[in-house]
């Protein structure tokens, strides 16, 4: 399905997650973050950065790998990105939902 | 649809690696969709919060009849190491943390741990036996408390 974000219209699934993220840029996360009430920070930026680049590895999103990432630590990123960070910060990312049960 | 469930109050009373691990990766879970969630350990359960023995946690081999093996079997010298070693390679896969890292992550997702009073006394531990992390040890009464929201659900592992 269609969305209307920053302007532009984005394919999204049913949950409001980009499918392609091609179409993905910073004002487009800038809108999605505001929708789910979080102010946009260098350090939110950080992160974003961090998630998407694992993304582009193709390496599995965890909470143990926030643990371990070096960037941030689970305290930090409940700070962020309140409601359940990795749910809200990968659809702010543009990058799928993590699959994963931990 | 979000979720209607707000809190999840898990009570631990086992400690064995199968239920520590249900307990933790369902309070884990909850943070993780934005609900609230805390965990009281009672009974063997404390032996997943006690410093010394938190990562020598083991299978149950005897008396598990989803290990099919005999029972006599699953009692042999080693049978639950081995069990355990196996079990603990797989998890290890799927990038499931060891109980004391687990623990912190919990901690620091803003999962209460509680240790239960009752217990604590019967097994005559002391605050340092028990993990820095925890948040208190209380009574039953304490625990009902907690359950102070609607979409409060109490689950018994």
């Amino acid at each position: 399905m269609e969305k209307v974000i920053a302007s532009k219209s984005i394919k999204v699934n049913e949950e409001g997650y980009l499918t392609d993220f091609s179409q993905w840029d910073k004002t487009i996360g800038h809108e999605i973050a505001t929708e789910k009430g979080i102010e946009m920070t260098d350090r939110h930026w950080e992160v974003i950065d961090y998630l998407q680049g694992k993304h582009k590895k193709e390496e599995a999103l965890s909470i143990r790998g926030i643990k371990k990432s070096g960037v941030f630590n689970v305290k930090e990123f409940y700070a962020l990105f309140p409601g359940g960070p990795l749910k809200v910060s990968t659809m702010i990312a543009g990058i799928p939902k993590p699959k994963s049960c931990i | 649809m979000p979720t209607a469930a707000k809190k999840m109050l898990f009570i631990l009373s086992k400690a064995t690696i199968e239920n520590v691990y249900a307990a933790f990766i369902m309070a884990n879970g909850a943070r993780m969709e934005g609900i609230e969630s805390e965990i009281f350990f009672t009974f063997f359960g404390l032996e997943a919060i006690q410093k010394k023995k938190l990562e020598h946690l083991h299978v149950a081999t005897v008396g598990n009849p989803a290990m099919h093996m005999p029972t006599l079997l699953g009692g042999l010298p080693e049978m639950e190491a081995l069990a355990t070693r196996m079990m603990k390679k797989e998890m290890e896969k799927l990038d499931i943390p060891p109980v004391g890292e687990f623990l912190e992550i919990l901690s620091d997702s803003g999962v209460k741990l509680w240790g239960c009073k009752l217990a604590v006394d019967m097994f005559h531990l002391k605050k340092e036996d028990l993990i820095d992390d925890l948040d208190g040890i209380i009574t039953v009464g304490d625990f009902y408390a907690r359950a102070d929201t609607d979409n409060t659900h109490m689950l018994f592992v």
